[in-house]
């Protein structure tokens, strides 16, 4: 198991160090840093193994959070770790940064003598943690808060504390999906994804039984069976727009049943109070690209290079979308940059070597074209400029994957509110991922 | 107010300052100061002096407080343990306190702190907690017992924690279950044998029960636990899996790859043509890919464990090809790991997708990703026949864009294309011939040198390309030096004219100027081969070489099995079983796949026992062989040819290394022949029953043969044959009868051969072929067998043998294994041919020669026989031997004994001298024999 844990700054210096087990010394520490954090090339992997000592680190902005063992440990688990415990300080003190992680040492302290016993990952929910790592002092619990505590910490419904009360029972279901895309400087699709996420935020009373519901094939395709007019009748007033979308794969928060899921396919579960990340999911299946690049790199001689790129959106025209942004790298010899473009604004930026265009906003079926003008030093430089992708951002106000909620209720048998009393939100979000077109 | 500034204070006199903060009446004071105390201790100052202030603080009500007191001690306790005492009573009086989270914080606390006096007082309430009402304390305590264990096992065993713990495994509360599972997983890793998880159908389905209720660590320690368990059949292991499965769809990367383990574990046992095998296998798939959306470290880890999965189950991933391409700005290991596992998965239906993205990664900037794309490239060709054009044209474009390390590794993946694909792709060398000069890494150099020997006849100035890297030729690496003087060597048996300067300077340049043995050892090789026999020289160096395999650097099946065990760990990162990274004890047995059960293990053992019998004893295997073993074999060979050269060298014998093998082999060879020792006669163990009356030896043997020959005198002349024995029985060999004898007939060995077909089916394509021997034997011609042998037919063939094959030390030295080959299937048996097969007809030394050889061989190479109930005169004896090669050189007569002087020459050319002894009227013979090293 996880014999230490170090967290350092960007300069090698200790802020946070934890022994677990007897076999990791101070000297631990030390070798981290020497090899891996001052060590002269890129590093070349996550694991590293110095002396019969294996090291796993993450890193978020200059911080480097180091977890160290002399065992076989599961190496997934202690990755996973790493990021819970990330997850946890930013839920308790907001940006992992040098000034935040010595401000609240002796709270770090604190949750790594309860997260972790003996090298072994304990309890690592912040909803539980924040009932009694408080960082206030020590409270006067009474028994009752004692015992309701250690039973949550350790219960089967970790994530949640009983006797919740809100006047307004209320929740929020947001759909946020990255689309990836790989194209070929010909059109043709290389690689699609989307790889979505269901975010919940819920604000409602007592122990809330939830079923959740989305217009997953293998449902729709199981209840099609049991009746095939019905099918029928919900082909003809769908009105366009795919009924159901195929799911690779998908993973859930803990909260969820899932033998329940892998029996029955149904989502049931008891939430935990405010946000948390329902399921994720994966499909490659039909999805709609939002946007198409089409690029144009004509080289004129040595000195010059032609770019003409044409993106073209692809959805309802009653549709926005915003924060668009097409990056266009240009050579490392580039001395100079002409650009004319009919919509948005477009710069070259010499220290990111590229043409970064930008358009605030882009309703559907439309299109519009940059054209750019490269001016090149001469170089002897015999290896060829590696031409990376065109890259693209965006955000628009659906799901390219087509995925749609189609219920989420909520069952409270103990609490006087049903399902009609429960103030329901939904949002759509699609975000580019890793949007690339090669040229 | 924040707590950085507890770093801050580096000023001189420190020490005395906290000490008497801590000892301020002040709570507020105490408290700045022990954080103080824990910043300084953080960054690695030593602040162990301030031990007593510090536990002088810790009797307070503020947890806080507390927190960072017992984070003192579990620090500072082992360097002051007299001092460590103080703080026992406080432990003891926390582990009663009425608040659970106190109770548990002080037991846990005392578990990490490894003084003996604390330990001793951890016992008792740690007996207490493992019992405690509340499940927060007792899954804190489960973990404590297994601290304990790791200061003091004997302690654990001898107050019956082991027990307790057990019992927690059925607790109510899962979380209790899941620390309790980790424990003693733990605790039982140092015990190998201890059976201490006890794991049976029951526990397994508390096991199972616990997995869908406890935090994802628990079931994450579950998962592991259960991985170690061997379903009774596979009945028990598919609802084992049935009950697993839905852990794919956890959001835990780490719940996944353990659930993936424990899959891949049980499936072994299900037999193939189960329909839950074939959805098991669709399920994994799905989740796998997942990983790969997850953050960069853990996309290596799984992709580091894909790439075994992809190894034992190629299956699983076969159509998921696109999901391994790699992103821009993947990290380098991802960008490495994908690329692995890409040429895994090339196969004929995706590799024009496979190739262009490798054509794409070949035009990045990192360095060591696009070597790794342009040799993948070449991976590509020799796994995908079909791809092969495309992959050399690809290539060719690459080569074009004269980036330097790009050319040079493309020479390196070409010269394998080469290897695989002879006679195909030669066109390109001019091509490659261009960027000669820009290749400044020795693998590329090499592989280029490697490419002019062996085309030399096709470039027309191949021995100037040659001679131009010979003007460096001590700066450049072995590789180069190696290859340079093979490829000169090949150039000059393909043109011999104009390349002698050229060999000559290159062999003296490796022979005499060099300090490297191998470089040297094989420069005299070449030397001796090209000048004692050019001919054999040409077969040895431009031999056909034998095929390259496909998949170069597939993990070692075994491994892979044990590495299938440790899906998810380190180990499966590393692709290093534990053993060989972690210390000590832990982790060191070795873990193996369940075999299967059920119809699945009829349908695929003979596969795998064919397979692996059939290419042992195959000549040529199917991998390059290494250095060494060519340079052995090259040994052997100068070893063996025959010599007629006159008058011996001086028998220096240490000279010969080689003879020593045989050395050894030949004295007991020839003894046992001779003299018929019950040892080595047991080669010949069917011979006895067919013996004539006339010998009642014990054992029948050579010599004793010899002299046998019916017993009469007039019969006429001829070199000793045994008796055909039965080589091959009917059953081993579907039908096939073999049996046969070897014989000496007019200087030519011949294998007399009798085919029996006892089969119903015809017989037809024979074919014969012999492994590596000690005396090279090898078939001289093909097996004539013209007609169909039909059933139960018999026929008669004899084999010309000839002495010049590849030589091999065999164990017993005449031992032979052949193999037949009919239509219906390959088949290996092995025979022993009698010695004196191989005394050959110029056996006769000349009578000097004969005194002075004689002289010359140390007595240590003398062995003596006695010959038993041989009625012989000594010169019946003396033309019987005649008979078979044996030479007597000259006759005495002293004191009523006949000595006979003899010669014996064998094929390889050493000589054996012996000197018999025969006294009339008795029966019995002394025989010595002296054999001359080498000549």
């Amino acid at each position: 198991m996880i014999g230490g844990l170090f967290i350092y700054n960007h300069k090698g210096e200790v802020l946070i160090s934890r022994v677990y087990r007897d076999d990791i010394g101070r000297n631990a520490v030390d070798a981290f840093r020497v090899n891996v954090i001052h060590a002269r090339q890129q590093v070349r992997s996550p694991v590293t193994n110095i002396a019969r000592t294996s090291f796993f680190h993450v890193k978020r902005s200059n911080i480097w959070l180091a977890a160290v063992t002399k065992q076989n440990v599961n190496a997934a688990m202690v990755f996973e770790f790493l990021y819970k415990m990330c997850d946890v300080m930013t839920a308790y003190f907001g940006k992992i940064s040098e000034e935040n992680i010595k401000n609240n040492f002796v709270l770090i302290y604190e949750l790594l003598d309860e997260i972790l016993d003996f090298g072994y990952p304990q309890n690592s929910e912040t909803g539980a943690l924040k009932t009694f790592i408080t960082q206030t002092g020590i409270k006067s619990q009474s028994k009752e808060e004692q015992s309701q505590i250690t039973s949550q910490v350790t219960g089967q419904i970790g994530w949640r504390r009983e006797g919740i009360k809100y006047r307004r029972n209320e929740l929020f279901l947001d759909v946020l999906e990255s689309v990836n895309l790989l194209m070929s400087p010909q059109g043709q699709v290389l690689s699609a994804h989307v790889s979505g996420r269901v975010v919940m935020k819920s604000y409602l009373s007592g122990m809330p039984e939830c079923k959740f519901g989305m217009n997953d094939k293998i449902v729709i395709d199981k209840q099609g069976k049991g009746g095939a007019s019905e099918e029928a009748a919900g082909k003809s007033g769908g009105g366009g727009g795919k009924q159901s979308i195929a799911i690779d794969d998908c993973t859930f928060h803990q909260c969820v049943r899932l033998s329940k899921f892998d029996a029955e396919r149904s989502i049931s579960f008891i939430p935990p109070d405010g946000e948390c990340e329902l399921m994720r999911y994966r499909t490659t299946k039909d999805i709609i690209l939002p946007f198409r690049v089409i690029p144009l790199v004509r080289e004129v001689g040595r000195t010059k290079l032609e770019v003409k790129v044409v993106i073209k959106s692809n959805f309802k025209p009653s549709l926005l979308a915003q924060k668009i942004e097409v990056r266009i790298p240009t050579p490392l010899n580039t001395s100079g940059v002409q650009v004319i473009c009919m919509k948005g604004k477009a710069k070259y930026k010499a220290s990111e070597n590229a043409i970064v265009w930008k358009i605030k906003r882009m309703a559907g079926m439309k299109e519009s074209q940059i054209s750019a003008e490269i001016e090149l030093l001469p170089t002897n430089d015999k290896k060829k400029w590696a031409r990376p992708p065109i890259s693209m951002n965006f955000e628009v106000p659906f799901a390219p994957s087509g995925l749609k909620v189609r219920y989420l209720k909520v069952f409270e048998p103990k609490l006087n509110y049903s399902d009609h009393d429960v103030i329901k939100w939904v949002r759509y979000i699609g975000r580019s991922g890793i949007y690339e077109t090669r040229c | 107010m924040t707590d950085s500034k507890y770093f801050t204070t580096t000023k001189k006199g420190e020490i005395f300052e906290l000490k008497a903060e801590l000892n301020s009446d002040k709570k507020e004071k105490k408290k700045e100061a022990v954080k103080k105390v824990i910043a300084s201790m953080t960054v690695g100052k030593d602040v162990s002096a301030l031990f007593p202030d510090v536990v002088n603080c810790m009797q307070t009500d503020n947890l806080e407080l507390k927190k960072l007191v017992y984070l003192y001690l579990m620090n500072y306790a082992k360097s002051q343990p007299d001092m460590a005492i103080m703080a026992v009573n406080t432990f003891v009086k926390d582990c009663e306190d009425a608040n659970p989270l106190i109770r548990a914080l002080a037991v846990r606390t005392m578990g990490c702190i490894r003084v003996d006096k604390i330990t001793e007082y951890l016992c008792e309430p740690l007996r207490k907690c493992l019992k405690d009402e509340d499940p927060y304390v007792r899954k804190t305590a489960a973990v404590c017992v297994a601290k304990l264990h790791d200061i003091n096992a004997q302690l654990v065993e001898d107050q019956g924690f082991l027990d307790t713990l057990k019992d927690l495994i059925s607790d109510s509360n899962p979380m209790v279950v899941a620390n309790a599972v980790a424990a003693l997983s733990e605790i039982a890793e140092s015990h190998p044998n201890s059976n201490l998880l006890d794991l049976n159908p029951q526990s397994i389905n508390k096991l199972l029960t616990a997995l869908n209720e406890c935090t994802e660590w628990g079931q994450i320690f579950i998962l592991d636990c259960l991985a170690n368990y061997t379903p009774r059949d596979d009945r028990e292991s598919q609802s084992i899996c049935e009950r697993v499965t839905p852990r794919l769809s956890h959001a835990n990367s780490a719940v996944v790859l353990s659930a993936v383990k424990v899959l891949m574990k049980f499936m072994e046992m299900l037999p193939k043509d189960l329909d839950y095998y074939g959805t098991l296998l669709k399920k994994l798939a799905p989740p796998l890919v997942t990983l790969l959306s997850a953050e960069p470290e853990l996309q290596y880890v799984a992709l580091r464990n894909i790439n075994l999965i992809v190894q034992k189950r190629p299956e699983i991933l076969k159509h998921e090809m696109k999901v391994f391409f790699v992103k821009y700005n993947d990290p380098i290991y991802v960008k490495l790991e994908k690329l692995d596992i890409m040429i895994r998965l090339a196969s004929q239906a995706n590799i024009a997708q496979v190739l262009a993205e490798l054509k794409e990664y070949a035009t990045e900037v990192d360095v060591d990703f696009v070597r790794k794309a342009v040799r993948a490239i070449g991976r590509c060709a020799i796994k995908v026949e079909q791809s092969a054009e495309r992959c050399v044209s690809t290539l060719l474009d690459l080569i074009q864009t004269k980036v330097n390390y790009v050319v040079q590794e493309a020479i390196v993946v070409i010269k394998d294309i080469f290897r695989k694909y002879p006679n195909k792709y030669e066109s390109v060398i001019a091509t490659l011939c261009e960027n000669l000069d820009s290749l400044d890494e020795p693998e590329a150099r090499a592989a280029m040198i490697w490419i002019v020997g062996e085309y030399a006849e096709r470039i027309d100035n191949a021995d100037e390309l040659l001679e131009s890297f010979l003007e460096g030729f001590h700066d450049e690496s072995t590789q180069v030096q190696l290859q340079l003087l093979t490829a000169i060597v090949k150039l000059f048996l393909k043109k011999p004219t104009e390349t002698q300067e050229l060999v000559q300077q290159v062999l003296s340049l490796a022979t005499q100027d060099s300090d490297n043995p191998d470089l040297r050892d094989r420069g005299y090789i070449y030397w001796r081969l090209l000048s004692t026999d050019p001919v054999a020289a040409k077969e040895v160096v431009l031999a056909e070489k034998p095929l390259i395999s496909e998949e170069t650097d597939l993990i070692e099946p075994t491994l892979l099995e044990e590495l299938i065990c440790h899906i998810g760990t380190l180990a499966s990162v590393y692709h290093k079983p534990p053993s060989a990274f972690v210390e000590g004890s832990r982790g060191v047995m070795h873990k193996r796949l369940p075999a299967r059960t059920g119809s699945g293990e009829s349908t695929e053992s003979p596969d795998v026992g064919t397979a692996a019998g059939g290419s042992a004893p195959e000549a040529a295997p199917s991998i390059i062989p290494s250095q060494g073993d060519l340079l052995g074999d090259l040994l052997n060979l100068d070893m063996a040819p025959p010599t007629t050269s006159g008058p011996p060298p001086p028998t220096t014998g240490m000279q010969m290394g080689g003879m020593d093998l045989l050395g050894g082999g030949l004295d007991s060879l020839l003894g046992g022949d001779l003299g018929g020792s019950p040892a080595m006669g047991a080669g010949f163990g069917a011979a006895p029953a067919v013996m004539p009356a006339s010998l009642n030896a014990p054992v029948g043997g050579g010599l004793g043969d010899l002299f046998d020959l019916g017993g009469g005198v007039g019969m006429p002349m001829g070199a000793y044959i045994p008796p055909k024995i039965v080589w091959l029985p009917a059953m081993k060999a579907k039908g096939l009868e073999i049996s046969g004898t070897f014989a000496r007939r007019a200087g030519v060995i011949q294998m007399e051969l009798i085919l029996t077909n006892k089969a119903m089916s015809i017989m037809t394509d024979f074919a014969i072929q012999f492994n590596r021997n000690s005396f090279g034997l090898a078939p001289a011609g093909p097996l004539q067998v013209l007609t169909p042998l039909g059933p139960n037919q018999t026929i008669e063939v004899s084999l010309p043998l000839s002495t010049v094959g590849p030589v091999m030390k065999m164990d017993p030295l005449n031992n032979l294994q052949v193999a037949v080959k009919n239509n219906i299937d390959v088949f290996y048996f092995s025979c022993q041919y009698p010695i004196s097969m191989l005394f050959v007809e110029d056996g006769k030394m000349e009578r000097q020669v004969f005194l002075a050889t004689w002289k010359d061989i140390p007595n240590d190479n003398e062995s003596q026989f006695q010959i038993k109930d041989c009625h012989l005169n000594s010169d019946a004896a003396s033309s019987k031997l005649q008979g078979s090669n044996i030479f007597t050189i000259a006759k005495r007569t002293v004191e009523g004994q006949d000595m006979l002087y003899m010669s014996i020459k064998l094929s390889n050319g050493i000589w054996v001298l012996a000197e018999l002894r025969v006294q009339a009227g008795n029966p019995n013979y002394t025989m010595t024999t002296i054999r001359r090293s080498g000549s």
